[in-house]
């Protein structure tokens, strides 16, 4: 066996094809994965079971005798798919350090923005999965006690729900490029569920008794937090009235109109492009491989 | 081919390779020898670009620092704790290199061949044993026909056996047209697969010289552990002791320090004394 030694193109920093491999592997571990598969059933479950006890009741929110059940889906959302989106990014990039397998990708003519950024398409694709099979097992439990269920809605909020999930598998990425191993990663990743989802509501409320907070300044608080954000948006979604969100959503309501949705669609997206640069910088800029 | 110039890395205010600078030439075989901790590893993680540092180097005419894919394209690596993933097959971990440098599925066959695993390409990566690995580990590495070869340790974690088709594999890569550079700690190694040795000493170059003059240059040491019979035991050593050797009891026998390169010196001063010697083996 010879060597090759002939002269060759320069590849760019950035490049598909490698972003496109990266994409591919992760995708087709997370289907042998069976925390990804845990994922999908569990998240199946627990909207499957919303759907058969919710009680439809017209008055409550938008969209009819669904609008119960949406607005449970909205809730579960909330809770289960940032806590799945962190810790699949804070594992599965420690994971890969842990594993050696990190190593393996990066002596390959491949950057680390590369490696990221495929990574980051291939976990995107394996949360989408996830939240299809719970939005669709919903559907179907839906479809078959009352045939209420409005698909578009479902699909709105399934396109919320994947939306919200990107945000924080960024911030996944970010913690997973800064832990030292997988369970480390892991407890930070638990963390920063707490953070945003329980942390940052009993912070606002705190400071709104302590200090009087005006509506407006409350507002911005708020909406800030991605996973407020979505709430916002999803009830948007449901033709609902921003009213059952108390002072907050009334302001919101009067102040910006039918353009919260996009207010709130922007904070979403805002936090997935920040946290992809975040993971983006402390992956490049770490020696730990 | 490669050409390092003032080479630091530190992690924080561990200075782990100190002010190293050193060429190797096309075609050339080179030794990165020392001691663990040596800095050997950190090395070859610069010239890969996995980690930052202070210097300049130079794969091909390339500056790895400012084209680190490039330079990477040049190199094929074998670390020394392989990491793969476990679920995927041979065929589909080099088919997922290949896919990663853009190279054509038929290149997959050429290097099973050459690294002997052909009938084992649908084996899982988690079911190989360690010689397995490894040389799933050189298919990958030379999967490009690259004209860097870097290896480390490359049989730091293999028995005798595997060991020995290890280094005829390596032994058989040495060509005009390729660079190897191997870190090693055997020095035996080193003296059958490469024509220069870098001696390595906290991260500092100790030595550079031809393999054959290591040990000299060195003042290596080796262990020999002598088997003889139970009684001969306490004499031999009062005999190697007036001698001038440093030894010990143990076991069924005596151990006996050596320079490495003059272990004969040890069995020739036994066997003058007329003790028994019934076995012996080398101990680093």
């Amino acid at each position: 066996m010879t060597a090759t030694t002939q002269p060759f193109a320069l590849p760019r920093t950035f490049e598909p094809r490698p972003v496109v491999v990266i994409a591919r592997k992760v995708i087709r571990e997370a289907s042998r994965d069976r925390w990804f598969w845990l994922n999908c059933a569990g998240f199946a479950v627990l909207a499957g079971a919303i759907t058969l006890t919710a009680v439809p009741d017209h008055n409550l929110i938008g969209s009819g005798g669904f609008g119960r059940t949406a607005a449970s889906l909205v809730a579960l959302v909330q809770l289960v798919v940032p806590l799945m989106a962190l810790t699949l990014g804070a594992r599965y990039l420690s994971g890969e350090r842990d594993s050696g397998t990190l190593v393996f990708l990066l002596c390959h003519p491949v950057s680390r923005t590369e490696v990221l950024v495929g990574t980051y398409i291939g976990l995107a694709g394996s949360m989408f999965a996830s939240v299809a099979t719970g939005f669709g097992a919903a559907g179907v439990f839906s479809a078959l006690r009352s045939a209420s269920a409005d698909p578009v809605l479902l699909v709105r909020l399934a396109m919320l729900s994947w939306l919200l999930s990107l945000a924080m598998l960024g911030l996944g990425l970010v913690i997973g490029s800064i832990a030292r191993n997988a369970s480390t990663g892991l407890g930070m990743a638990l963390f920063a569920w707490l953070a945003v989802v329980f942390l940052g509501d009993l912070g606002v409320m705190g400071t709104v008794v302590a200090t009087h907070m005006p509506v407006e300044a409350l507002f911005a608080a708020v909406i800030v937090n991605p996973v407020e954000a979505f709430r916002l948006a999803s009830v948007v979604a449901l033709d609902g009235s921003l009213d059952a969100l108390g002072p907050v959503g009334t302001y919101a309501f009067d102040r910006f109109g039918d353009g919260m949705a996009y207010i709130a669609l922007g904070v979403m997206a805002a936090w997935t492009a920040g946290a992809v640069a975040a993971a983006v910088f402390t992956f490049r800029i770490g020696d730990r491989i | 081919m490669i050409r390092v110039e003032h080479l630091t890395k530190a992690y924080r205010r561990n200075t782990v390779v100190d002010d190293l600078s050193f060429s190797v030439e096309g075609g050339e075989s080179v030794a990165l020898w020392g001691p663990n901790g040596a800095g050997k590893t950190t090395v070859i993680r610069c010239l890969l670009g996995l980690v930052g540092y202070t210097g300049r180097i130079e794969v091909g005419g390339l500056d790895a620092r400012v084209h680190p894919k490039a330079t990477r394209g040049l190199i094929g690596y074998v670390p020394q704790e392989l990491g793969f993933y476990g679920d995927l097959t041979i065929a589909e971990t080099l088919a997922l290199s290949g896919d990663l440098r853009g190279l054509p599925r038929s290149r997959i066959g050429e290097v099973l061949g050459a690294v002997a695993l052909e009938a084992e390409a649908g084996k899982r990566v988690c079911e190989l044993s360690g010689g397995m690995r490894q040389r799933l580990g050189m298919a990958v590495a030379l999967l490009p026909d690259p004209p860097v070869l870097l290896l480390d340790e490359p049989t730091s974690s293999l028995d005798v056996g595997s060991r020995r088709r290890m280094v005829s594999l390596l032994d058989s890569l040495r060509g005009p047209g390729r660079v190897l550079v191997i870190t090693s700690h055997r020095v035996e190694e080193v003296g059958m697969l490469v024509d220069r040795v870098l001696a390595l000493d906290s991260g500092r170059l100790a030595h550079e010289c031809p393999p054959g003059e290591l040990t000299g240059r060195l003042n290596l040491e080796s262990w020999l552990h002598v088997v003889l019979p139970e009684a001969q035991t306490a004499d031999a050593l009062v005999h190697l002791w007036a001698s001038g050797f440093d030894a010990h009891e143990n076991g069924h026998g005596v151990l006996v320090g050596v320079a490495t390169g003059d272990k004969l010196s040890a069995l020739n001063c036994l066997s003058e004394g007329d003790f028994d010697i019934r076995d012996f083996e080398v101990w680093r």
